[in-house]
């Protein structure tokens, strides 16, 4: 068609997006923008970390004063060890492996969640709701019943599915009928979970028995998730993140639903335009990445220790997840490495606090810095001089009729 | 004062996009730079403004070579842009719209108003522009936007000044106003790029008229020596009918059928005001009128998109007045989107994706719920052969695509199914000559398949050639009917109001 003859074939997304939206999130990006974009970030991050541990050596500090060669070896010295602890932490042994993965898994379906959110165009920053609801419906049904573990745990995830698509749809259906923003609501609808958990754990139905505080009974043991390999703690819960991976992949690029999530999310009029319902989209987006949150919510209960509920057992996944889904630019196979990757600077943190003496924080800065790096995805392509398709056009000046 | 672009060269993935092209525009001279879709002109504008970098080649001001490395460079050097696409905040007056962009070059304050004020009185009276700097930009008409546009490029105080597709937005009426301008502009010594796909513009206004095609120039012509379908010949490298020709249209049962239409707008005005037409299978109805007299919300509301507050549609005797957009799609009703980076396309989205954007969930592109990419692609690489849409590959995104290539797409998608009535707005908006002749034989051809044909747009000249009936639309009403015989200024006369013509039917 073209005058040069026989094009090179281009990969589909293998474009930059033309609005901050794309920027920010990634949507859209090839696995190839999904993995190098990111990669970079936390290289940066980790070499301005290291200078926040050369700065906040206060032993080393007034060396540099009266013998800056000293100093300057023994700052060297003690990036070293800290960066050296991380990666023993989470990959020297198959012990930190079996801790990368474990701490992994629950990154990974939160991920996911957030994920599915954005390629769709709208912001779940419900996940944590969305686990705690899966998360309990998960353990009620794994005390309440009596099953072998096949049906069991089964049984169990279907519930913690049903639990975070209901969260995640109501938040849906609310932007749906009321436009009700999104990110407003499942914000509310986190706090009406998280106090929902603290008041059901105190009813006789949740509450262990002689126990006046917060905790459920503890899960039958044929709902544990099994572990992998001897007594290490990763369990089938990674192999099913893995599957999730899969099963994202193949809904947002291969079935007829995920077409128009991402119709829908680039492009509300086209999708619109196109015969799309886009208000049972609103609906349908936020039970899926619910229902993933909800995985990630019967995750923290059945598959560690102590296998009960408890006050607020989502932690800080369902945030971390936002996180985790930026660096993974909202493609699957992004958000698997980017959970891989904070999964092992949590295992490796340990690690580091102990052997190196830095404290755990520093990965949290490390985390927050490769965010910084990703958001600013220009920065990252400045410092590293990356030629991007951003300068080949799509900016927001090339858009119209004669573009 | 001379501009020259020498030697540049632009190579996009699989595209050469520019190939040793040389330009020069000298002050108070108006160049017009044709061209077929995709023949290389929006990079080429691009790449003079600093938006993208040459892959070899440079940009000199009086032999100076100058660095162009964003858009502020270009400003930097006098040289301005008037994007098809407005950059402005609506709900910004025009006197803040213009200090906006000018921050980096410091002349004057954020706050400093009064000043932009100032400076919007005086270049609009220099220009003669009649523009008010307090009116806030959504309350203007396109027209008027694009005038701060380009007072914004004066403001700036831009030498060059680069048009890209300037009069594809406006009604006949603005172009004139326009053409005024840009004379002013000429007298005033700026030197003025102008991208036209209307012949007869680049023949009235220009010096100078260079032709490129497939990233080359290939002639520069003065216009007085040549006519449009000398210049229509030197575009597409062939001699192309600038003439439809058709039979006389066989109309026969009723397929659309409007009765009482009332439609509002998003200010929950009455757009469609009790409006009634039929179109029957076999001819094409053409609805004319000055832009904004409620033909966008006609259209949204028999595809559809937009729910009417009364009357009845109906299509073939079915009453569809509370479709969904999807249950229309279904009856076979083609619609071509007014605005097609709106809502024809998700420019994300690659070309075979958008090729089947709104036949996604039919066999064969799709089985159940799972897509089948290998039969989408066989449709869009079929489809771009059949439309010449100029693309690498199919695999690429729709908004790498040209302009009118990105219209060809929506086209193409629209017209490739057995469809029972063609409901298009502005449908060859930004298609160069020899593709609107395809698309037109196309219309044409659907209509003597027996479709009923619906076409919208605000230029005259398409109307004329291509309906047998033509419809007045004036207030949200059908103001006049004329036959293919009516003159221009008939027609003309009933746009602005008048009633005339033929007693609707
Ligand atoms: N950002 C981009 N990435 C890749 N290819 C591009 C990009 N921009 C333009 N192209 C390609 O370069 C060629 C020239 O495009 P350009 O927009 O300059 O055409 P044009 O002459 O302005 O056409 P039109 O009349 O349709 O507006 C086209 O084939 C287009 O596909
Ligand atoms: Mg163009």
């Amino acid at each position: 068609m073209t005058e040069s003859g026989t094009p090179p074939e281009n990969e589909p997304g293998d474009k930059e997006l033309p609005d901050w939206y794309a920027r920010v999130t990634g949507v859209g990006s090839s696995l190839r923008q999904a993995l190098v974009i990111p990669a970079l970030a936390l290289l940066s991050a980790l070499i301005i970390a290291a200078f926040i541990i050369a700065v906040t050596d206060v032993d080393i500090l007034p060396l540099w004063g009266t013998d800056p060669g000293e100093a300057f070896r023994l700052t060297i010295g003690g990036i070293g060890d800290a960066y050296k602890a991380l990666f023993v932490g989470s990959f020297g042994s198959v012990r930190a492996i079996t801790e990368t993965l474990f701490a992994a898994t629950p990154l990974i379906f939160a991920g996911l969640a957030v994920a599915v959110g954005f390629q769709a165009g709208l912001f779940n920053i419900g996940v944590n709701g969305q686990m705690h609801i899966g998360g309990m419906a998960a353990l009620w049904v794994g005390f309440s019943i009596a099953a072998p573990a096949i049906i069991h745990i089964p049984l169990a995830i279907l519930a913690a599915i049903a639990g975070g698509a209901l969260w995640g749809g109501i938040a849906g259906l609310l932007r749906a009928r009321t436009g009700a923003h999104e990110v407003i609501t499942t914000i509310m609808l986190n706090f009406i979970a998280l106090f929902l958990v603290d008041y059901l754990l105190k009813t006789t139905v949740f509450q262990q028995p002689g126990r006046n505080d917060p905790i459920s009974q503890k899960a039958a043991s044929t709902a544990e998730f099994p572990t992998l390999i001897g007594d290490y703690r990763v369990q089938i819960g990674f192999l099913l993140a893995l599957a999730a991976v899969g099963a994202v992949w193949w809904l947002m690029y291969r079935s007829t639903i995920g077409f128009e999530f991402r119709a829908v999310g680039s492009n509300p009029d086209g999708g619109k335009y196109a015969g799309i319902n886009v208000a049972w989209i609103y609906v349908t987006v936020m039970a899926v990445s619910g229902a993933l949150g909800g995985i990630a919510g019967a995750n923290q209960i059945l598959g560690l220790e102590p296998y009960r509920g408890i006050s607020n057992f989502a932690g800080t996944v369902g945030f971390d997840a936002i996180a985790l889904a930026l660096l993974g630019r909202s493609h699957p196979v992004g958000v698997l490495f980017a959970g891989l990757l904070f999964g092992a600077l949590r295992a490796g943190g340990r690690e580091m606090q102990g052997a190196a003496g830095i404290p755990i924080d520093l990965v949290l800065v490390v985390q927050a810095l490769v965010i910084v790096f990703i958001a600013a995805p220009a920065l990252v392509r400045a410092i590293y001089r990356i030629k991007t398709p951003e300068q080949e056009g799509g900016t927001t000046f090339s858009k119209g009729w004669g573009a | 004062m001379k501009l020259e672009l020498k030697g540049i060269t632009k190579q996009f993935p699989g595209v050469l996009a520019n190939d040793n092209v040389n330009l020069s525009i000298g002050e108070g001279e108006i160049v017009a730079l044709l061209g077929e879709n995709g023949a290389g002109k929006s990079t080429l504008m691009n790449i003079l403004y600093g938006l993208y970098t040459p892959t070899s080649g440079e940009v000199l001001i009086d032999n100076q070579p100058l660095e162009l490395h964003s858009p502020g460079d270009a400003i930097a050097a006098g040289i301005g842009m008037v994007h098809q696409h407005f950059m402005l905040v609506p709900v910004f007056t025009v006197a803040e719209n213009v200090i906006l962009g000018d921050e980096p070059t410091k002349r004057i304050g954020w706050l400093d108003a009064r000043r932009a004020r100032k400076m919007v009185k005086e270049i609009s009276g220099r220009y003669s522009l009649d523009v008010d700097p307090d009116a806030i930009i959504e309350d203007l008409p396109v027209g008027i936007q694009q005038r701060v546009e380009i007072i914004k490029v004066l403001a700036r105080e831009a030498r060059f000044v680069v048009f890209d597709e300037p009069t594809s937005v406006l009604t006949p009426n603005e172009v004139e106003g326009f053409f005024e301008i840009v004379a002013g502009l000429k007298a005033d010594g700026k030197g003025i790029i102008f991208i036209s796909h209307k012949l007869g513009e680049a023949l009235e206004i220009a010096d100078r008229i260079v032709i490129m095609r497939r990233g080359k120039t290939v002639a520069e012509v003065l216009p007085e020596e040549v006519d449009e379908e000398k210049l229509a010949e030197l575009m597409v490298g062939r001699p192309v009918d600038l003439v439809v020709h058709r039979e006389e249209a066989k109309p026969a049962d009723v397929v659309l059928s409007v009765e009482n239409l009332v439609v509002l707008d998003d200010r929950l005005q009455r757009a469609v005001d009790g409006l009634s037409l039929e179109v029957r299978a076999g001819e094409i109805v053409g609805i004319a009128g000055v832009q904004g007299n409620g033909q966008t919300e006609l259209v949204e509301s028999l595809t559809g998109l937009r729910t009417s507050l009364g009357g009845v549609v109906r299509l073939n005797g079915e009453d569809i007045t509370t479709k969904s957009p999807r249950a229309i799609h279904k009856r076979n009703v083609a619609h071509v989107p007014e605005d097609r980076q709106k809502s024809g396309l998700v420019l994300p989205f690659t070309v075979t994706e958008n090729i089947v954007l709104d036949s996604y969930y039919e066999a064969p592109v799709s089985r159940g719920v799972q897509m089948n990419w290998g039969a989408a692609r066989d449709r869009a690489v079929r489809l771009v052969e059949e439309y010449d849409v100029r693309t690498p590959s199919v695999d690429v995104l729709v908004s790498t695509l040209s302009g009118g290539n990105q219209q060809k797409v929506i086209v193409a998608r629209e017209f490739d199914r057995d469809v029972a009535l063609v409901i298009a707005s502005q449908p060859t908006r930004g298609i160069d000559v020899g593709s609107i002749e395809y698309i037109h034989s196309r219309i044409v051809q659907e209509r003597d398949n027996q479709s009923a044909v619906l076409i919208v747009s605000s230029e005259l000249d398409e109307i004329m050639a291509l309906s047998d009936r033509i419809l007045v639309m004036f207030e949200g009403k059908i103001a006049g009917e004329f036959d293919s015989s009516a003159t221009p200024t008939e027609i003309g006369l009933a746009m602005l109001g008048s009633q005339g013509g033929l007693e609707a039917s």
